[in-house]
């Protein structure tokens, strides 16, 4: 009985992962068949999903280019750097920022951070506006993909912070000794006793964290005045899939309702696709590391 | 003797280093240095103490490597940029506590905020406060309680499921093909965006009982599937460190193995599942995305899960600070969405704190 029980939940995880592929396959399928003229845009699927899918990436990239140095510094910190007693408290802290809700960071993105970022924008836009990326004119209220990247980067730090400081702490102890026992300065022990060791653990966290910010909804729904596909990061413009469907899904009906699902879809492959990668590097990792 | 000294002080393990109050006078210098840049181009505090750090830093590796070398400078760059991260990664976190505190406790301290509804309060009503200077009227009181009521529907399918697939990865499934995929569809599972576990139980309902069906127990049902992997990890990281001598104790004693399990195993462990339930809970009571596509907006009280729309605090904030209530008049919508903000705060750090004293309170006894 109780073996059964327990075995049927474990069933039922594996169907619950299925029927959400195959709920959000068949509620998709209209917009396949559908002609192009009927999808959002006028020019099919494809060219509709193409923007946002874009759109997600580039939010995505931003939130990597900046959270990935600064949570392998915060992990180094925390379990190299910060003085013993300190550093279970300071992982609290870094636990912290996980914890709080992301509708928060929306909020704190769209009304505190876009302000401050107004000034910044236009000097880019004056300064740096012959590249592609800082093409101007500056949004007058902050609300670009740039402000969506930073909130996105404020909430992927904690996981990238967090699993890379477990994988630190589990460098063999030995080279470290013997490193700074050749005369190695702190950091050069760390370059050549923990970083190498902890290589495929730092991909496998940064993928992680890669499928939370291609995944993340309100602080890109809240902070990004959305437009088309453009390459000016600091312009309005731009859209996520999940921001998108968190807009327009509440008023949605019919056709257009089937198409949200379709770019919901499209999403869910993405970040399955990174989770996979990411799990095939950390179970990988593990053969080699031999660290139990 | 004196060049005997003079040798000595040269030997190669002293040579080349800066003396110990060198980072204080550095410091001391930056300080004094950033002020007067900061007096020429305008002060303010922010960009003196940034200023400052950066002069620090530049000073220190700049001494290190007149003095003891491309190594040591190096090390010491390391050791900078490492601290520097680590601040700028408190930044946002200090930040976002201090916005939501000033903006949320004047709307919080409102009486009337934790037991009234958004029933009846109209743009004109938001109008005519601000005109009159009067207090903001409207609460969260339907929010907090369909927060609390998806929230309660979500453990409820979440824990039962999750304790007995955890029960069946660590004590009946004898690493098995089968454990293994479970093991793998859980961390892919984890990784699922909140919003498309919000599509999956809004497209369910949208096939069975008609498209557009939005009800607090959709939501549960999308919460769950965020909280499920998180109980099945959790407790099976807990009840992997169950020793495997009380199980062969119980066994001994000719004891059927559910009952191990029931009376034994789970006994020994509930301090960690308890603390992992309590922080899926607060992890799941922020979620946004899937209660936008899946319990609507409801500006009035409703208990019952099962029929009509249901607020919550996530969706709460969200409409309030994307669709003000009063178009023209927007402040008294930013004071509500603030203070449900703190609310929300101090309900998950409440969660996590929870988690912790759980986590002490039913540890095992250890006898002594």
């Amino acid at each position: 009985m109780f073996s059964g029980a327990a075995l049927g939940a474990g069933v039922l995880i594996v169907v619950v992962l299925f029927a959400v592929a195959m709920f959000l396959v068949i509620q998709a399928l209209p917009t396949f068949s559908a002609a192009p003229a009927d999808i959002t845009g006028g020019k099919g699927f494809t060219s509709y999903i193409f923007p946002i899918v874009i759109g997600t990436l580039i939010a995505a990239a931003i939130a990597l280019v900046i959270a990935t140095p600064i949570g392998i510094a915060v992990a180094l910190f925390i379990s190299h750097y910060a003085p013993r007693g300190m550093a279970r408290g300071l992982g609290y802290v870094v636990d912290l920022l996980a914890a709080i809700p992301s509708v928060i960071y929306g909020a704190w993105g769209a009304t505190f951070l876009a302000s401050q970022l107004k000034a910044p924008y236009q000097w880019l836009a004056e300064n740096m506006g012959w590249i592609p990326i800082f093409g101007g004119p500056a949004s007058g209220t902050g609300k670009t993909i740039l402000t969506a990247g930073i909130v996105l980067a404020v909430m992927v730090l904690p996981i990238i912070a967090s699993l890379a400081r477990e994988i630190f702490l589990q460098a063999p102890m030995l080279h470290q000794e013997a490193a700074l026992a050749l005369g190695a300065t702190r950091w050069e022990m760390i370059r050549m006793a923990v970083l190498p060791f902890a290589r495929g653990g730092i991909i496998s966290a940064v993928m992680l964290g890669l499928g939370r910010a291609l995944g993340e909804t309100m602080a890109v729904a809240l902070v990004l005045s959305s437009g088309p596909l453009i390459a000016s990061l600091i312009r309005s413009g731009n859209q996520t899939i999940a921001a998108e469907i968190a807009l327009n899904f509440p008023e949605a009906f019919g056709l257009r309702l089937n198409e949200l699902i379709a770019a919901g879809l499209v999403l869910f492959l993405i970040t399955l696709l990174v989770n996979m990668v990411a799990r095939w590097i950390i179970s990988r990792h593990k053969e080699f590391s031999g660290a139990n | 003797m004196a060049t005997l000294m003079t040798e000595r002080k040269r030997s190669a393990l002293t040579r080349g280093r800066l003396p110990k109050y060198t980072p204080y006078v550095v410091a001391g210098s930056a300080i004094v240095v950033a002020a007067a840049l900061m007096a020429l181009i305008g002060f303010n505090a922010f960009g003196w103490a940034v200023l400052s750090a950066v002069l620090f830093a530049a000073g220190n590796v700049a001494s290190s490597a007149v003095v003891e070398g491309r190594r040591r400078a190096t090390d010491k760059l390391a050791t900078s940029l490492v601290v520097g991260a680590f601040l700028v990664a408190l930044l946002p976190l200090v930040s976002v506590i201090w916005t939501v505190l000033v903006n949320g406790v004047p709307g919080l301290l409102t009486p009337g905020f934790l037991g009234t509804s958004m029933k009846g309060v109209t743009g004109a009503v938001d109008n005519a406060s601000v005109a009159g200077h009067t207090q903001v009227l409207g609460g969260v009181y339907h929010a907090l309680l369909g927060s609390v009521l998806i929230t309660f529907w979500a453990t409820l399918i979440s824990v039962p499921v999750g304790l007995l697939t955890s029960i069946y990865l660590v004590e009946y499934s004898a690493d098995n093909k089968f454990s293994k995929v479970i093991t793998f569809l859980v961390d892919v599972m984890t990784g699922i965006p909140s919003i498309v576990a919000g599509l999956f139980a809004a497209a369910f309902f949208g096939l069975i009982m008609g498209p557009g069906t939005k009800t607090g127990f959709v939501a549960a049902l999308a919460l769950s599937v965020l909280m499920i992997p998180v109980v099945v990890r959790s407790s099976e990281e807990m009840l992997k460190i169950v020793p495997n001598e009380l199980r062969e104790a119980a066994y001994a004693l000719g004891v059927r193995k559910w009952r191990t399990i029931l009376k034994v195993v789970i006994p020994t462990a509930i301090s960690g599942i308890a603390s992992g339930v309590t922080l899926a809970i607060a992890r799941v009571i922020g979620e946004t995305a899937p209660l936008l596509v899946t319990a609507g907006f409801a500006t009035q009280i409703n208990s019952n899960v099962f029929a009509g729309w249901m607020a919550s605090l996530p969706t709460f904030i969200y409409t309030q600070i994307m669709t003000p209530t009063s178009p023209s008049n927007p402040d008294p919508s930013a004071q509500r969405a603030w203070a449900a903000a703190l609310l929300l705060i101090l309900l998950v750090m409440l969660l996590n704190l929870g988690a912790r004293l759980v986590a002490r309170l039913f540890a095992p006894k250890t006898g002594r």
